[in-house]
């Protein structure tokens, strides 16, 4: 009775002993990540009269303002690039969830005559690629240089996503396929009533990818874009970040606004945000094996 | 009437499974609705993906915009072997494995111990709540990285540099000193993407059955060494595939993340093949020459992949394709 009381109570203790570093590696991970943007906000508020006397990492609770958000969300050009941003990624997601789901669809077809050629000739272009310049050239000469399709019609299917697509409408029973076939319903109708109401978590999670793509995207509009008015958020960020003069890409009047350094990192927080929003939708599906192993036939 | 048509084609399928001449016409008009929604997709890798591969052949030309792709005369491997003999071609592999390698052998056991601590920890909603953190900066594009990193580390109002000053130290140039410059670039992939990494194990993790880990503690097996025996064996296949995997992508050092962070100052450890190969190819006009170094980048990683799948097939009984 006794030697047991004193086994388990050591037990305890070891695990105690366990426990502290596991979580403290968690913690630590976690203040390592969330420290850097808490200070971007922190920056961000930060006003006038206080960005003299240098930026603290606390905010004094009576001392911090909105000013940089409302400047930047008033200013034309950050404006102009916002809605940039929106067009290239509400184009961009609609294209790419139309081609994949309909060449997805298809290959997940396995009667079709053909389908290993297709499926040879595409997984050649997922592991061979020639780089930047040809790919510039091809655009170029199909005249798409100034259009917001630039950006959009050269990654219009990833094969990564396409293949995880096709995998998912696979294991969709071919009871149910069949099923309908039998009562007269069309291949479209097959896909429309029956795969794709199947399938609305993969098609919001692989959407939402797509989405990010789109909305992070930045070098495509530096190499397809020469008339700045169509540069999106991102690239307008950048430019913000390295001016040693503010007033090229945004009207700064320094004397009645927010430290420059506060209109930086108002603009990161705003570039940011549609991802915080959109992030926890995506983060459901995760964990739930949908992209894990997808590729594989 | 009605049942024997819909009826007629489905019994033949079944009662005749030879191929007779006539039967693979017929299969591919039973399809063409299946092709018409290929259709979309087949353009789009024609165009997009074989398209390029067709206008890679000015990598053999002497490429003149005047003349034109097809127009510009012919010149062998001349453009090959320039690049391999000049004198930037060391430093540009050197950077891009450099950089590449260190990223892998770092990153992973930061990925692996996060994977852990995460099974490990008792407490299920902490443990979302450093997921949902962890996960987060994957989705950041490195421009709002930029942003973060320049917050911490600018000379003048960088946090980091903040507290050198106050204990006295000079301010560091973080981002313009070539030293300096690769600990961003690892430490800042390491930051970004380590939860992400983590995924894929955790996912391992959580498939072992539990009941492993019970008998192993009646028999008396510390938590350590049940992490010893159970967890990392049953993670070791995954480790090995994505080891395999990321070496196979070996010359892609980050283009995205270099791009943006990277200046003039740096450009001697920063400038990996993808950098060099935008600016001679876009900025310089050197079409011919950087679309030979693509070539050259594509050859070797499709080698690579191929057998760093073979190996993954054979090492840990699993693959990409």
């Amino acid at each position: 009775m006794a030697t047991t009381t004193i086994s388990r109570s050591s037990k305890i203790k070891k695990d105690w002993l366990f426990d502290l570093p596991v979580n403290l590696v968690l913690v630590l991970v976690v203040l390592v990540i969330l420290v850097p943007l808490w200070f971007v906000l922190v920056v961000s508020l930060t006003p006038l009269s206080q960005s003299q006397t240098g930026y603290n990492f606390f905010l004094s609770p009576t001392n911090w303002s909105f000013e940089a958000y409302r400047q930047l969300l008033t200013d034309n050009a950050f404006v102009r690039a916002l809605v940039n941003s929106l067009i290239i990624t509400v184009m961009g997601v609609t294209i790419n969830i139309v081609f994949t789901v309909l060449t997805a669809y298809a290959l997940s077809v396995k009667t079709l005559p053909g389908r290993n050629i297709f499926m040879i000739l595409i997984l050649f272009t997922f592991l061979f690629n020639v780089g930047l310049v040809p790919n510039y050239l091809l655009v170029k000469n199909l005249g798409l240089i100034d259009n917001y399709l630039a950006v959009i019609l050269p990654g219009a299917i990833s094969v990564y996503n396409l293949f995880v697509m096709k995998t998912f409408f696979q294991n969709i029973p071919e009871g149910l396929k069949e099923a309908a076939t039998i009562d007269g319903a069309s291949q479209f109708q097959v896909l429309w009533r029956i795969v794709l109401p199947l399938s609305v978590p993969i098609l919001l999670t692989i959407g939402l990818f797509y989405g990010v793509t789109h909305w992070n995207e930045f070098f495509l509009p530096i190499l397809y874009f020469n008339n700045q008015d169509m540069q999106p958020l991102p690239v307008l960020l950048r430019n913000i970040l390295t001016a040693a003069n503010m007033n090229e890409y945004v009207d700064y009047n320094a004397v009645a606004s927010a430290p420059q350094q506060a209109l930086k990192m108002a603009a990161v927080l705003l570039t940011m945000i549609p991802m915080l929003i959109v992030y926890p939708w995506i983060q459901k599906h995760f964990t739930k094996g949908v992209l894990v192993g997808g590729i594989k036939e | 009437m009605i049942t024997k048509t819909v009826t007629a084609p489905r019994t033949e399928a079944i009662e005749k499974p030879d191929a007779t001449p006539r039967r693979p016409f017929r299969r591919v008009w039973q399809h063409r609705v299946i092709y018409l929604m290929l259709l979309p997709g087949l353009l789009y890798f024609a165009i997009f993906r074989y398209g390029p591969l067709y206008l890679a052949q000015i990598a053999f030309k002497d490429f003149q915009p005047l003349l034109g792709v097809e127009g510009s005369p012919w010149i062998g491997f001349d453009n090959f072997t320039s690049f391999i003999n000049s004198y930037y071609f060391s430093q540009l592999m050197f950077n891009t494995i450099f950089i590449s390698v260190l990223k892998l052998v770092l990153g992973i056991p930061f990925a692996i111990i996060l994977a852990i601590a995460l099974s490990e920890t008792r407490f299920i909603k902490f443990s979302r709540f450093v997921q949902t953190v962890t996960y987060l900066p994957h989705f950041l594009s490195w421009v709002v990285m930029f942003g973060v990193l320049l917050a911490l580390l600018s000379p003048s109002d960088g946090l980091v540099n903040g507290v050198i000053s106050s204990t006295g130290g000079q301010p560091i140039n973080f981002l313009a000193d070539p030293d300096w410059f690769r600990v961003v670039i690892i430490g800042s992939d390491i930051w970004k993407e380590s939860g992400w990494g983590a995924i894929i194990y955790l996912a391992a993790l959580l498939a072992i059955d539990p009941t492993l880990h019970e008998a192993a503690s009646i028999d008396g097996a510390s938590r350590l060494q049940r992490i010893w025996h159970i967890s990392l064996p049953a993670i070791k296949d995954v480790i090995v595939l994505v080891t395999l995997l990321r070496l196979g992508n070996i010359l892609d050092a980050g283009f995205s993340q270099i791009f943006v962070l990277y200046s003039l100052p740096v450009y001697s450890v920063a400038d990996v093949i993808d950098t060099w190969v935008y600016r001679q190819g876009i900025i310089n006009f050197q079409f011919g020459l950087a679309t030979a170094v693509g070539i050259f980048k594509g050859v070797i990683g499709l080698v690579l992949l191929v057998v760093a799948n073979k190996a993954a097939k054979r090492f840990a009984g699993s693959s990409l394709y």
